[in-house]
């Protein structure tokens, strides 16, 4: 893991020192709200509808032992004793006081950790694979990237007042569990064909209001070259990005209005200029200096068999069914990588109370080498364990409510805070996830479904990403009356897609049975080994239109 | 921010966050604000409604005590003042999904 | 309004002229347009003079006549309106401009370090700042992560260079 030296740490605790004074500014009545809430909006602090929201970043989502615990303390000490993790891979607080957030931050900074840019016009948190490192087929860990963007990034002079607020993701495996493609930046590192590492640059996806895939902007930047290319782009962009209407002042719409290719021409343009002058060229020493905090754990030599684990499986149908869907393959033999769950059954979607993490601290002291990930489906990931390891790994997550088996699966839903805390919401999202989860409760049923990403947002915004997902939901307002928009049919990964809409919205009581008449159609057409998403790519919207609208 | 006050709403009360602690407040017959909306002043009809809100917001901007000063629909019941839409329910209650959490205790059953 | 200047408070010598006003005596900041229709002109009228660029004048605009100005005045019609944070950028570094580069409109205390750092070396501020004020917010970083206009060296090259001296210890 990347740790702070003499340089981050100072600047972190600048930067409390800086907020502590705007906070006391605010609370003397010197500075007005309508003053105050850019500098708050500069440090994660929102004001929703029952307290104020803290944002807490977790730098491509990971997290050390120390770090987990830290943040339980805080939950329980300065809020309700729970905190939510995001599909940004960061941490948000639901109740602190703004009294208390400069201490907060104090604690935050003592593991070296902060909420820098987690909200505001400005380059958000990098996120990236949870599986990073331990994933096979990478081809360098994700993560040093992400650490060089993360330095680059953190106030940058230029870049700090964007048009919109700005997302990069970085993956470096062929199958995209980053979701590059609906970031500002996606990044994909790539091999040429002379075996020398780079960058595929992916720009303008995004979600929101208008959801795009993004394009593929640059095929090949050499590594010493990125942050001289990502400059460029946040360049063309913060120049030319539209500032008078803010629904389109995403990049995403500079890229549709100049299109793609008058995108790159403008972007080559200004990368070749910044090249020049030398002066972001990354230097190998300073790639080797963060690289190494990202090497390899201390693997043993083991055999990747592991027959007494197989044996407990064959005992425990429980234990089968967690190894089956919770439990991913490691690049080393003898190793799993575990997703521990964010989604019992009946429960709010990536709610983790102050308990649960200093459980899953304690586990990942034990077990895997005191290390953990926040994946961008509001799960938390485990990314090195020893296979002769799993029985009681799971046995102490299941100790705490964190071993239902069914990551990947129709309960493991994602769904933003919804109408329950956002002040922005124009519906429910976390009871229609709950309620869905409880029709699909058991556990051979959600099985024999498959794969099935299901996403929940409150409103247009998207936090909960329901445009990705294979059945996204949206939550909208008529006349005060909560209502549920449908899509089919988007994905995240590599080979992503924007939902398509499946006809006029549903009630708060007809949802759920939507949601069942979809599955329920598949269930019936789906040919040999197709998930959801394949049906539907094989046969579209009309079959599952024709059921749902059938009563009308 | 949908479902705040609906156009034409009759029976009204002020509402606002409270500046160290952003907790939900109502403003009362007395200028004080309270937690509870069971003590908040209650406006009928359209003129009254605009002069609470100046009210709540001259106790808003120099005092720096709350932020985000509004008007929204209240109904009275037999339970007491209640908000009208799902929205202010929730700010006045707290969560549906956590109803440990909040101010529901006075307000048994309010999401049921 | 007043006037910082290489972090000193000083009078403002300059006068925004408007583009149907009549030029002053002294030294004057026009808009673009007027730049672009008097420029004879203005140039021969042999007085100190600035320009002013809106949001969405991009300095590419002027590039050929950088020389001609001693003021390049950016505006901000909002403080979240960030464009101008490159435009200085590009006239220090792109086009070597060693004139002022005035920030003008809406600017907030906490911005002024990122001002600072994009090359902008004047500010027309609101008068309740005060010299604390601007020291305070100025330096709220000792170091900078990214190399830009200002010159600092980056906390890369920072390490690299306590790097090379406690290898040079050791080798010594
Ligand atoms: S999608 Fe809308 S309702 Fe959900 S968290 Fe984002 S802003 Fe709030």
């Amino acid at each position: 893991m990347y740790r702070y030296d003499e340089f981050d740490l100072k600047l972190v605790n600048e930067r409390v020192a800086q907020f502590r004074g705007q906070v006391a500014r605010r609370l003397a009545g010197e500075l007005s709200e309508d003053e105050f809430k850019p500098l708050r909006l500069m440090n994660g602090v929102y004001l929703q509808l029952h307290a104020y929201m803290l944002r807490i970043a977790i730098p491509y989502g990971t997290l050390s032992s120390r770090q987990v615990r830290k943040l339980a303390h805080i939950a329980r000490v300065y809020d309700k004793g729970y905190g939510h993790f995001t599909t940004r891979q960061n941490l948000q607080l639901n109740w602190p006081a703004l009294k208390d957030i400069p201490a907060v931050l104090d604690e935050l900074a003592s593991v070296e950790m902060h909420c820098i840019q987690t909200s505001g016009n400005c380059i958000r948190n990098t996120t990236s694979d949870h599986y990073a490192g331990s994933a096979p087929g990478e081809l360098e860990d994700p993560r040093v990237v992400c650490e060089i963007i993360r330095q680059w990034s953190t106030f940058h002079p230029e870049f700090s007042f964007l048009p919109r607020k700005f997302k990069i993701a970085v993956s470096a495996t062929e199958h995209d569990r980053a979701a590059i493609r609906v970031h500002d930046i996606g990044v994909q590192v790539v091999k040429n064909a002379t075996g020398e590492l780079g960058y595929e640059v992916w720009v303008g996806g995004g979600l929101g209001r208008t959801p795009i895939i993004g394009k593929k902007v640059g095929d090949f930047v050499p590594r010493a070259d990125l942050l001289s290319y990502l400059e460029a782009v946040l360049r063309v962009y913060n120049m030319s990005g539209r500032r008078d209407y803010l629904y389109k002042s995403g990049i995403t719409f500079l890229v549709h209005e100049i299109g793609a290719e008058e995108m790159k021409r403008l972007v080559e343009e200004e990368f070749e200029e910044i090249r020049k002058t030398g002066a972001l060229q990354l230097p190998q020493e300073e790639v080797d200096r963060i690289q190494k905090y990202f090497a390899p754990p201390a693997y043993e030599t083991l055999s990747d068999a592991a027959p007494e684990i197989d044996a407990l499986a064959a005992k425990e149908k429980n234990f089968a069914d967690w190894l089956k869907t919770n439990v991913a393959q490691h690049k080393v033999p003898g190793y799993a990588i575990v997703n521990i769950s964010l989604k019992p059954i009946g429960k709010t979607p990536g709610d983790c109370s102050s308990e649960q993490m200093e459980a899953v601290a304690d586990i990942a002291e034990k077990f895997a080498f005191s290390e953990v990930r926040v994946a961008h489906e509001q799960n938390l990931t485990l990314a090195n364990v020893r296979k002769k390891d799993l029985y009681e790994v799971w046995k102490a997550l299941d100790a705490s409510e964190l071993a239902t088996p069914n990551v990947g699966l129709i309960t493991d839903q994602i769904a933003c805070p919804g109408l329950d805390y956002c002040n922005l919401a124009n519906a429910r999202s976390i009871p229609i996830a709950q309620r869905i989860s409880e029709r699909f409760k058991d556990v051979d049923l959600q099985q024999k479904i498959g794969r099935l990403h299901i996403n929940t947002s409150g409103c247009i915004n998207a936090c909960g990403h329901h445009h990705v997902g294979h059945i996204g939901i949206l939550g909208v307002d008529k006349k005060g009356v909560e209502y549920y928009q449908v899509t089919l049919g988007g994905a995240a990964d590599e080979t992503a897609a924007v939902g398509e809409i499946v006809g006029p919205a549903f009630t708060e009581g007809e949802i759920v049975d939507a949601v069942d008449t979809i599955v329920k159609t598949y269930l019936d057409i789906r040919k040999d080994g197709e998930i959801l998403l394949d049906t539907y790519r094989r046969v579209g919207l009309q079959p599952f239109k024709e059921k749902l609208y059938a009563a009308h | 921010m949908a479902q705040h006050s609906r156009k034409g709403a009759q029976v009204q009360a002020v509402t606002a966050n409270r500046l160290t602690d952003g907790v939900v407040v109502y403003l009362t017959p007395q200028n004080g604000w309270s937690p509870s909306l069971q003590d908040a002043e209650i406006a009928e009809g359209k003129e009254a409604a605009e002069a609470l809100l100046a009210r709540g917001q001259t106790f808003f901007e120099p005092g720096n005590f709350v932020l985000d000063v509004y008007l929204f629909e209240v109904e009275r019941t037999e339970a007491g003042i209640r908000a009208a839409s799902v929205r202010e329910t929730i700010r006045q209650a707290g969560p549906t999904v956590r109803v440990d959490l909040g101010k529901q205790a006075e307000l048994e059953g309010v999401h049921a | 309004m007043q006037l910082i200047k290489n972090g000193a408070f000083i009078a403002d010598v300059w006068t925004h002229v408007a583009d149907e006003d009549e030029l002053p005596d002294g030294p004057a900041i026009v808009s673009l347009q007027r730049w672009q229709k008097e420029q004879n002109a203005l140039v021969a009228r042999g007085k100190p003079l600035g320009i002013r660029l809106k949001s969405g004048e991009a300095p590419s605009l002027i590039a050929a006549d950088l020389d001609k100005f001693d003021v390049v005045a950016l505006e901000f019609p909002a403080y979240r309106n960030g464009r101008a944070y490159s435009y200085a950028r590009l006239l220090r570094e792109r086009y070597g401009y060693k004139g002022e580069v005035r920030a003008v409109g809406a600017v907030l205390r906490d911005q002024f370090y990122f001002l600072v750092r994009v090359g902008f070396d004047a500010l027309e501020v609101r008068d309740n700042i005060t010299p604390e004020i601007w020291k305070e917010s100025v330096g709220v970083f000792t170091n900078d992560y990214q190399p830009s206009s200002d010159g600092k060296p980056s906390v890369m090259s920072l390490r690299h260079r306590l790097a090379a001296h406690a290898s040079a210890r050791n080798a010594g």
